[in-house]
């Protein structure tokens, strides 16, 4: 059953999942983490199987987008519309990828990092 | 005592909000890339794919690509949890240097990054180093001492490669945690160094 001729193969399977969109609601960073709201588990037991796979693997701790979609082994594109569409919906919540701008934001976060490898 | 703003059955604390920071590692095909994150990441380098699309083959060069239409671009990637509220990534660049857009992704709001060459294809960092200068993100050049790769001093790198003096360069062995360790170190003080300098410059002397 396998079209592979059809140039668009590799580019259509893949957001099927997605129903077709391949613009997330909302930008995620790669990096930026996500946990799994208290009812997640519950409520997106419903919401589709790889919806549901996100929910439980964000449980327990809290997952980048990147980890997510290497868990998944869903494409990136594809973890990060199912990934918006969960934070828009509640299930997970969104942390905060480093800060771009402020200059003394940036130094403390640095600062933070730098103590972080020393420390390693 | 009550929470009372709980309407759940059970009570669950409230995490603190987690920043995550990123470093990138960039370099040619099978200069180290995984290596290097493998030697420090808690976890085992993972990958992640992701599927270029029409749109993204405007930017590349379209005739190199086999499968016109769609190809997949696959990021090496791991993790360093420094505290509870702070994790670090360190993502692989994709080999394949004609994968720019992705890299435009990787960089953006990352801390800085390593630009990793193996002296015995020193040519191969040419396409990494060219992206980097134009970019606005502060980056060193990390030599990786491979096994019986020829020796060089650092100048005779600098001067091969035409790296500016005010790009850091280092020496390291991409498999030992202490010298990956440097190199990040080296990147993070750097990204410092270029933060405080922009800053200064940015504010009238008075």
């Amino acid at each position: 059953m396998t079209q592979p001729h059809d140039p668009r193969g590799n580019l259509v399977r893949p957001y099927a999942v997605t129903r077709g969109r391949t613009e997330p609601s909302r930008d995620i960073p790669i990096e930026a983490v996500l946990l799994a709201s208290p009812a997640a588990v519950q409520e997106s037991r419903f919401a589709g199987h790889d919806k549901y796979r996100i929910a439980v693997l964000c449980e327990p701790k809290a997952l980048s987008l990147a980890e997510l979609a290497a868990h998944t082994r869903l494409p990136l594109g594809v973890t990060r519309v199912l990934v918006a569409d969960m934070v828009a919906d509640g299930l997970l919540q969104l942390h905060s990828a480093a800060p771009k701008t402020g200059f003394t934001e940036r130094m403390d976060l640095l600062g933070r990092v730098l103590g972080g490898l020393r420390k390693l | 005592m009550d929470f009372a703003s709980s309407d759940e059955g059970r009570t669950r604390p409230h995490p603190t909000e987690i920043t995550s920071a990123k470093i990138v590692v960039a370099g040619g095909f099978g200069v180290g890339k995984t290596t290097l994150v493998g030697a420090v990441s808690e976890i085992e380098p993972l990958t992640t794919e992701a599927v270029m699309t029409v749109a993204g083959a405007g930017i590349d060069d379209a005739s190199k690509v086999p499968e016109k239409g769609s190809t997949t671009v696959a990021m090496d990637f791991g993790r360093i949890t420094m505290a509870d509220d702070l994790i670090l990534y360190l993502f692989g660049t994709p080999g394949q240097t004609r994968f720019w857009f992705m890299w435009d992704e990787l960089i953006r709001g990352a801390v800085g990054a390593a630009v990793l060459v193996d002296t015995r294809r020193l040519t191969d960092a040419f396409a990494p180093l060219d992206y980097f200068e134009n970019r606005h993100l502060p980056y060193l050049v990390a030599v990786n001492c491979f096994d019986g790769a020829p020796r060089y001093e650092s100048e005779e790198v600098r001067e091969a490669l035409a790296i500016p003096a005010r790009v850091p360069l280092i020496m390291c062995d991409a498999r030992h945690r202490d010298s990956v360790k440097a190199v990040l170190i080296g990147v993070v003080e750097h990204a410092m160094a270029t933060l405080v300098t922009e800053h200064e410059h940015a504010t009238p002397v008075g």
